[in-house]
């Protein structure tokens, strides 16, 4: 950590050195930073006018006007009459930590297996995890929607939920790559302590890789909080079913005017997805870098 | 009683002892590795290796769920790719996905983190801003945008007409509502962005320096010192991104069924899927359509089928670069 903030600092001292004596450095300076902040308030301005129009009457929305007059905050309220949003949210939390949890108990030991034990045949595993990661959703769609229908799960959120006690590829891609970077030596010391594998993935690894695990979760709570297409397959017949992403773009179809609520309901979808991140910041960034970059 | 046996055990495995003893070691070694990826080994026959072989299987089939598969040889195929009205419309609009939301957002992303990477104060500040949109649902940000855009009341016309300049029609006009779904893939591209400007703050300093000492320009230190640093990433991101393209489906859905007003995509509604005038039907809301809407699950697979070929050809030019995005290929 310290050698690298003091690797990346020292270029950026002598840069400011170097600004001073030269004007042409000045000015590239204050050229990145216009377009910087031109490109900052283009980012913001869906976020902010999402807002206001939250916050305007439904009269008021279908007016050209972009500033609330009154200021509405009923809308929020509204969201959750004019539409059943507990019962989606409740169906979006269910799905989401089911999901995670599910992933957690499944994916962490073959993670662990993939990146720590040798076996005949991890490299053919590897591989079609990969490959599995990869392929479209909808190659697949077909036989496992018939599977489900048989079965008579089809209505409910568990065709998207119950996989997952099998192992999500992504998840175990991710965990893989992070259990990697802990050294081999801590897992040796835990064995000759009389450990064995279940012990050391517990009591070593575990502890040790939280940030990768942690970041592998927070994937699978924010991809099945923002699915469309699996509910789309599973839940579309049954509305008591349907996750709160579903729900909200059937809202607005179904009420066509009504874009104050339908602004209130899309922040309140993005609520969550906002808290998590929140909390787990640096672990998530470094989830996404770790993704599929480097180790 | 145990512990010395265990003891004997480990010090075992590190020296390699007598035979005996290593395959019992390795029997129980054995049945742990197969209990933690048994599951996912399982996950993956079932829902990945048997779909894969039956959607084969149905694409030669009349399959409509109620009765069973009747073999009907090569006519879904011949009718894919001679009859079928509305597959070539739907496969020119994922190639438009393909061909410019790929790059564009790459090289947006790439120029975003090149800004940022230079940008040493407040950098948590930019970071976090040019994130924010990606962590939006993305059902949550097509609607927003299909508000904002809206043509006649929405906030983006009236800012535009605020400078003199009549605003398109946007996702009510075919011909400007795929450039509208590709401005919101632009905004969202924060998760591209974050892997860019890790690679970009990771590239060594004594690179540039060195460069520098041969008496290297800005412009070459980039072609020579940057940019081969990030073709791991490159390769990485143009690969993903044109699978993601190949099977882009929720944003041209939701925008469909949210711009026309009407019931969602799944219902009954047919009319619905593609608006305005198909030019938003991708090859996947067409495969869901025939196969989820209309029950024509044998021809879906054979939709499906031609999706894997096309899929697998980048999936073989991604598992060629395979150790590029390991950590062990990293180093």
């Amino acid at each position: 950590m310290t050698a690298e903030t003091m690797t990346t600092t020292l270029p950026a001292d002598r840069r400011a050195r170097d600004r001073g004596r030269r004007p042409k450095a000045m000015l590239l300076w204050i050229a990145e930073h216009t377009v910087l902040c031109v490109l900052a308030v283009l980012f913001l301005f869906p976020v902010v006018f999402v807002l206001l129009t939250s916050l305007m009457s439904s009269s008021q929305t279908l007016t050209p006007s972009l500033w609330p007059n009154p200021f509405d905050w009923g809308n929020y309220v509204r969201a959750f009459t004019q539409a059943p949003l507990a019962l989606w949210f409740g169906n979006s939390l269910l799905y989401a930590v089911l999901a995670t949890v599910f992933m957690l108990v499944s994916s962490v030991p073959a993670a662990y297996a993939l990146a720590k034990l040798r076996f005949r045949g991890s490299n053919v595993l590897f591989v079609a995890i990969i490959v599995a990661m990869l392929l479209p959703p909808q190659v697949t769609a077909v036989p496992i929607y018939v599977m489900w229908s048989q079965l008579g799960l089809t209505g409910t959120l568990w065709p998207l939920i119950l996989p997952n006690l099998l192992g999500d590829a992504f998840s175990i891609f991710l965990m893989r790559q992070f259990f990697l970077t802990i050294p081999t030596e801590y897992a040796d010391a835990a064995r000759i302590d009389g450990n064995g594998e279940f012990g050391v993935l517990t009591r070593v690894i575990v502890p040790m890789a939280k940030p990768g695990i942690a970041a592998a979760a927070i994937f699978m709570f924010f991809n099945s909080w923002n699915d469309y297409f699996g509910p789309l397959l599973y839940t579309s017949e049954n509305s008591a079913a349907w996750p709160v992403a579903y729900g909200l773009a059937s809202f607005r179809s179904v009420h066509g005017t009504d874009w104050g609520i339908t602004m209130a309901m899309t922040l309140i979808v993005t609520i969550p997805v906002v808290v998590v991140f929140f909390f787990a910041q640096r672990v998530f960034v470094e989830g996404i870098t770790l993704t599929g970059v480097k180790g | 009683m145990t512990a010395p046996a265990i003891a004997r055990g480990a010090a075992g495995r590190a020296v390699d002892t007598t035979r005996p003893r290593r395959r019992r070691t390795s029997l129980r070694r054995r049945l742990t590795i197969a209990a933690f990826i048994a599951p996912s080994v399982l996950g993956l026959v079932i829902f990945f290796a048997y779909p894969l072989l039956a959607s084969i299987y149905y694409s030669f089939t009349n399959f409509n769920l109620v009765s069973a598969p009747q073999w009907i040889g090569l006519r879904n195929y011949t009718y894919l790719f001679t009859e079928d009205p509305l597959i070539v419309t739907a496969t020119l609009n994922t190639l438009w996905f393909v061909a410019i939301l790929v790059p564009v957002r790459i090289v947006t992303a790439m120029g975003v983190a090149g800004l940022l990477a230079r940008a040493k104060r407040a950098s948590g500040f930019w970071r976090t801003l040019f994130y924010l949109p990606a962590l939006v649902p993305p059902v949550a940000s097509v609607v927003a945008f299909v508000f904002l855009f809206n043509p006649g009341t929405g906030p983006v016309n009236q800012v535009l007409a605020f400078f003199g300049i009549k605003g398109p029609l946007w996702f009510n006009d075919p011909a400007w509502s795929k450039p509208s779904l590709l401005l919101l893939g632009v905004w969202v591209m924060g998760d591209l962005m974050i892997i860019f400007l890790a690679s970009l703050l990771d590239v060594p300093a004594d690179q540039y320096e060195a460069a520098s000492l041969d008496g290297a320009n800005g412009l070459q230190k980039l072609r020579y010192v940057t940019y081969p640093n990030l073709i791991p990433v490159l390769v990485f991101a143009v690969i993903t991104g044109v699978i993601a393209a190949l099977q882009y489906f929720t944003e041209a859905a939701v925008a469909s069924s949210v711009a026309s007003g009407q019931a969602t995509v799944g219902g009954s509604a047919a009319q619905v899927i593609g608006y305005p005038s198909d030019s938003l039907l991708t090859y996947t809301q067409w495969l869901y359509e025939r196969g989820f809407a209309n029950f024509q699950l044998g021809y879906a697979s054979a939709m499906a089928v031609v999706l894997f070929v096309v899929a697998g050809l980048f999936l073989v030019l991604l598992l060629g670069r395979v150790k590029a995005f390991t950590p062990e290929g990293a180093r």
